[in-house]
């Protein structure tokens, strides 16, 4: 079943356009993560489905009803804000019942929702606690906590853990991503951080200068990019220029023939040969490049290299790692099936 | 140690405004208080002495009246003062740069007008003559024009004018660094804008709310002109009998024996906002 869907939804402050014709669907429990760089509208569009900024066009739909003139405090949304916007004049457990007392739920029953909550976010037996006496991952987690306090049904994060430092992110993206699994609330989360996003969502939104470039699984679209921006923002890849004649591409002087899987996105003339760096080979022959750095980070090993003045990244296992030293001059293949030429 | 040595202010800066302070307000404050227990010799001026007779006249039931009309009107002026300037400052904040610069400006450019102009225009502005009531009549709200003034209201009126910029003044940079997110997510969980306002904005904002009221209560428990002006003789505070006394009647010792009352007053009153505050903080 579809939860919320977007027609059309447009933003323009001014001359500019924030967020232009995003058509979506989005099914019902979905972990959905908004994916862009800074300035691409992904913001804007989630303020948008909170209601918190009037679109200039289109409409959203929450379970096949127009919500898109409805004002953000009745649209029973749970938010969690970049700053996490806690109330500093509030206790923990006030401010996790705070949506409750709106609603006029009686004392008895907030607090025992506030503790159930607590309990839920792994954060018993600080209720009575200031916010200023908590950490910022503790913090993060009554944020949650209080955005899903009347079980929303539409569950909005903008740039959740971005204050948090690394360790703490990757610990709280995989929390974040166990504890939608068990409720069951379709999320919508922006974040600008690709590893977040494939670590979290199982549906993936990316945008780039307020348009909607690709939606999809995370491996689907890492696997088979619409167009160069995703393959480039999705995973670290490698966009080399060639030109396409069928079947076949001549890339750095060298002509390839193009295998089954291989995807091609682009019409016959000037391409862009996108491979991924894992899928980056020595071989006996191939098409030479020379080593100028080797990046060893004991878990992978990256080797750049120089392929006709253009930078080259291939990354291999410690177990794999081939025998190469810095100014060696190797052949490169490009693992078949693997690879996608799209417009340029 | 060698870190204090190295901090970028040095320490002795302080003598500065602390020798400034001395000179400036502790000794003018020292000689008040000296005077206010002096002799007064009638007719004449006054000799040193030590006697609380100009004290003991003001612990009299005319005197408590005009302390406690004193403090009803400041405080008065303070919550309406405060009540009008915390709404505007907020949607101050929220509009844009260039608008809040002018407004901003405007607010300073009040600043600088005198209480005596102040109090002779809204004087003129309320009469009967040449005031508003006028305008009433003509567009026919009250059969003929009538004064404003002199009267509570016209005093209140001109109190609020004077102390509304400082309040504006005060609220601003705790209101413009307010988080937006605060009010934003109050409403995403349902609270209607006023709620929000009142359950998230307001309550966030107590200590710079207090510290306006207690700043525009003690800048109008000074004024000595407007209720002159303005106010009709039960108006008169404690302010205005100062002048009387000092200026009109000569008695200097009486007339500072009332200002280290008043003083006593606010600082009292000021104490007791404080300890309010606190005492909701440690409650909510």
């Amino acid at each position: 079943m579809t939860e919320l869907t977007l027609r059309g939804l447009t933003k323009r402050f001014g001359a500019t356009t924030a967020v232009e014709d995003v058509t979506l669907d989005i099914p019902n429990g979905r972990f959905v993560c908004l994916l862009g760089p800074s300035g691409c509208g992904k913001t804007t569009l989630l303020r948008l489905i909170a209601g918190l900024e009037e679109p200039s066009a289109g409409q959203i739909l929450v379970a096949g009803q127009d919500q898109t003139r409805v004002p953000t405090h009745r649209r029973d949304f749970g938010m969690v804000f970049q700053s996490l916007a806690l109330f500093p004049h509030l206790t923990v457990a006030e401010n996790i019942a705070y949506p409750l007392a709106i609603r006029g739920v009686d004392r008895a029953t907030r607090r025992r929702r506030a503790a159930e909550l607590l309990e839920l976010v792994r954060l018993p037996d600080v209720g009575d606690r200031r916010i200023h006496q908590l950490s910022g991952g503790q913090r993060q987690r009554v944020a949650i906590a209080r955005g899903l306090a009347i079980d929303p049904r539409v569950f909005l994060l903008d740039e959740p853990l971005s204050a948090l430092d690394a360790n703490l992110r990757e610990h709280m993206q995989v929390e974040l991503r166990q504890l939608q699994q068990r409720l069951g609330v379709t999320t919508l989360v922006v974040t600008h951080d690709q590893k977040e996003a494939l670590t979290m969502a199982d549906m993936l939104i990316v945008m780039d200068q307020g348009r909607v470039q690709q939606t999809g699984a995370p491996m689907e679209i890492y696997r088979d990019p619409a167009n160069a921006f995703v393959a480039g923002f999705i995973g670290s890849t490698n966009l080399l220029p060639c030109r396409l004649a069928g079947r076949q591409i001549r890339v750095a002087g060298t002509t390839l023939d193009l295998a089954e899987g291989d995807r091609v996105k682009s019409a016959d003339g000037d391409a862009v040969l996108s491979v991924r760096p894992e899928d980056v080979r020595f071989a006996e022959t191939g098409l030479p490049a020379r080593v100028t750095f080797i990046r060893d980070l004991g878990e992978s090993v990256q080797i750049v290299l120089d392929l006709e003045g253009r930078e080259v990244s291939a990354v291999f296992t410690p177990r794999d790692r081939p025998e190469v030293g810095l100014g060696d001059t190797v052949h490169l293949t490009f693992e078949p099936g693997r690879r996608v030429v799209l417009a340029p | 140690m060698s870190v204090r040595d190295q901090k970028a202010t040095p320490g002795w800066l302080g003598a500065i405004p602390a020798v400034w302070l001395a000179v400036l307000f502790l000794v003018p404050f020292a000689i008040m208080l000296s005077v206010s227990v002096a002799h007064r010799v009638p007719g004449g001026f006054f000799e040193p002495g030590f006697e609380l007779t100009s004290y003991a006249r003001l612990f009299t039931p005319f005197f408590g009246r005009i302390l406690l009309t004193s403090i009803l009107i400041a405080a008065g002026a303070a919550l309406i003062c405060v009540a009008l300037a915390f709404p505007f400052t907020v949607i101050l904040a929220g509009m844009r740069r260039r608008a809040q610069t002018l407004v901003l400006v405007i607010l300073l450019a009040v600043l600088s007008l005198s209480e005596v102009i102040i109090g002779f225009s809204l004087s003129t502005l309320l009469s009967r003559t040449a005031g508003v009531g006028n305008l009433f009549a003509w567009i026919g709200l009250i059969e003929t024009s009538q004064a404003y003034t002199p009267g509570l209201f016209a005093l209140m009126a001109g109190l609020c004018y004077l102390g509304f910029p400082y309040a504006v003044l005060v609220l601003y940079p705790p209101v413009s660094r307010l988080d937006p997110e605060l009010g934003e997510a109050a409403r995403s969980m349902g609270a209607s804008p006023l709620r929000a306002f009142l359950s998230v904005t307001v309550p966030v904002l107590r200590a710079p709310i207090l510290g306006a009221l207690i700043l525009v209560f003690v800048f109008t428990l000074g004024a000595y002109l407007l209720p002159q002006i303005l106010g009709r003789p039960r108006h008169w505070t404690l302010s205005v009998h100062i002048t009387d006394q000092a200026i009109f009647q000569s008695n200097l010792p009486f007339a500072a024996a009332m200002a280290i009352v008043l003083l006593i007053v606010a600082l009292a009153m000021v104490g007791l906002a404080l300890l309010l505050g606190r005492e909701r903080e440690g409650r909510a």
